[in-house]
């Protein structure tokens, strides 16, 4: 394996994706972020001069809606995913 | 020998659009409705749903862009800006990194100094975050998703601007071209208009811009210029200190006149942008772009050139009229009705902007209808009421929009035109007063306005002073 993910870059990915992981699960990210690492290389090989950019798989464009409200009152069904609820509000941990 | 600086400062205003409905779903955007109750699956970031862009926010969007001189990036995407926090409930906020729907634009601004060009690096589209508030008591957060999903545009400015007095100029020059186009109100302290603070400062006359911190919650300008003063001095202080200035965001603390420093906000590289797989492409064609741009209502300068010709009022008139989207049309559909330009101009000049500035409003808060203003103003041109009278009516309109014609009427404040019983009121006067009378008659002039005021008062103000005047000369 070429790529070779550092302590360091694994411990700040978790920060940011929020994860706690094991020393076992992070030696397996490690394993599994440098051989991603590795296939991005191994794209890179590729000569893409003539090709278009894309972003997407379909060719479709321009799909809106108009500026109209359908949609109703609905906080009863939309609060029953709220780990908890106070006064019709969705209730969280702290946050700074 | 004292250092001489240089403050750089550029802005980064969000304004939430004035749609119905929010950016990605049809939930409306009400502002002040209970908690949660216009969300859907949609804004509250549920697994499976899919976001639909609303059209109107592409064309408002364009036409902000247009009006500040932008080229329109024909093609056009969302990115996803990723990032975890309870008031974004998909881990994710939809916004355009790589090709933002406009670039490269300017505003002209105007301060004491003279006029300049303030540079626009983009404008982009994107979507507004719920609303966190603090539960003290139980040491919790409650979230209230009725803002998430609400379109917003962000106009990111170049470093241009180099005191506070020039960045105000600024927002008052986007906020006027916004509420022109009807884009938004721009409601600084509501929110719907929020601008950040980049700012720096160098050794006057550098090539070389300092390190740059970032200010945010500012809501009024008065705010804006404070925090603008406490961070120039605190980055002077520090560097004559001999400190470095750290590149970070700060929180403005307008109680405090003090900014603070948030939490270490993460590098652009962290929010791991890609392109929005659930958005297809955004293409603007020429033929839509000119639809836009046919659309586009008279800007200011347009109108003020129109005023001139069409209306025949003075410069400064023209300047305080046409510096509210409101005003301009209010002043215009009044006009329409009453044909006195200049009448309905000084009620504007004169009685309006002395209530706006006793009641601290803004022209955009004007209640009154140019029917009821064309009217008090006809009844005075027809002596129905005098122009004291006139004023006292203003006030009540002012506040509750009250017909001129049936209050009058209601609370008897018409002018007796009865020249019969004006007659014997001003028999009484000069009765009452025959010192004034002698000295009338030996020449003294200014004793009939004195007489004048006499009858008035005796007439509770209801006559009109010029037939008062002409038939007290007549008796005498």
């Amino acid at each position: 394996m070429k790529h070779e993910i550092s302590d360091e870059t694994i411990e700040y990915i978790g920060i940011l994706a929020k994860l706690e992981l094991t020393d076992a699960q992070k030696e397996q990210a490690k394993r599994d972020m440098g051989s991603m690492l590795d296939y991005m290389d191994k794209l890179n090989e590729l000569d893409t001069t003539e090709a278009e950019p894309m972003s997407h798989v379909f060719s479709a464009h321009n799909v809106f809606r108009e500026d109209v409200v359908t949609n109703t009152d609905m906080r009863d069904a939309i609060l029953q995913n709220a780990p908890q609820t106070k006064d019709g509000q969705f209730k969280v941990p702290v946050t700074i | 020998m004292n250092r001489k600086y240089m403050t750089v400062i550029g802005l980064e205003v969000h304004v939430e659009l004035a749609t119905k409905t929010k950016i990605f779903c049809g939930c409306s955007t009400q502002f002040g409705s209970a908690a949660n109750t216009h969300t859907c699956p949609v804004c509250t970031g549920m697994p499976g749903s899919l976001p639909v862009l609303n059209k109107q926010v592409v064309e408002y969007a364009a036409a902000v862009g247009l009006a500040t001189n932008c080229t329109i990036t024909q093609y056009s995407q969302f990115d996803r800006k990723n990032y975890f926090y309870p008031d974004n409930p998909q881990g994710y906020q939809i916004s355009q990194l790589y090709s933002p729907i406009c670039r490269n634009g300017r505003v002209e601004i105007e301060t004491e100094n003279g006029k300049k060009d303030v540079r626009i690096h983009e404008i982009h589209m994107e979507e507004d975050a719920g609303k966190l508030i603090h539960d003290e008591r139980e040491d919790t957060s409650l979230v209230d998703y009725n803002r998430s999903g609400v379109p917003l545009i962000e106009i990111v400015s170049e470093p241009d601007m180099r005191n506070a007095e020039e960045v105000i100029a600024y927002l008052e020059k986007l906020r006027l071209i916004i509420r022109y186009l009807g884009a938004s109100d721009c409601k600084l302290q509501e929110g719907s208009m929020r601008a950040d603070v980049n700012l720096s400062v160098c050794d006057a006359g550098s090539a070389r811009f300092g390190t740059r911190t970032e200010m945010k919650n500012l809501n009024s300008f008065k705010a804006i210029t404070r925090a603008i003063e406490g961070e120039r001095a605190r980055q002077i202080a520090l560097i004559e200190s001999g400190n470095k200035v750290i590149q970070e965001t700060r929180r403005w603390d307008d109680h405090k006149e003090y900014s603070y420093a948030m939490r270490s906000k993460e590098d652009a590289q962290d929010y791991r942008y890609f392109p929005e797989p659930d958005l297809v492409p955004l293409i603007i064609s020429n033929e839509w772009l000119d639809e836009i741009r046919a659309k586009q209502p008279e800007l200011r300068d347009e109108k003020r050139i129109r005023y001139q010709e069409e209306y025949d009022l003075p410069d400064y008139d023209i300047d305080i009229i046409t510096g509210s989207k409101h005003m301009a049309d209010l002043f215009e559909a009044t006009t329409a009705i009453c044909h006195s330009p200049k009448k309905v101009s000084n009620w504007l000049m004169g009685e309006t902007l002395r209530l706006l500035k006793e009641y601290e409003e803004d022209p955009e808060d004007i209640r009154f209808s140019p029917e009821n203003l064309a009217k008090l103003i006809q009844l005075t041109d027809q002596n129905v009421i005098n122009s004291t009278i006139a004023k006292e009516i203003f006030e009540v309109m002012y506040t509750e929009d009250i017909d001129p014609e049936k209050y009058a009427a209601d609370h008897n404040l018409t002018t007796v035109s009865d020249t019969d019983a004006l007659r014997t009121v001003i028999e009484r006067v000069i009765a009452d007063n025959s010192q004034s009378v002698t000295d009338y008659r030996n020449g003294k002039e200014r004793a009939i306005g004195f007489l004048v005021g006499q009858t008035m008062k005796a007439m509770q103000g209801k006559a009109d002073p010029g037939t008062v005047s002409r038939l007290l000369r007549e008796l005498l």
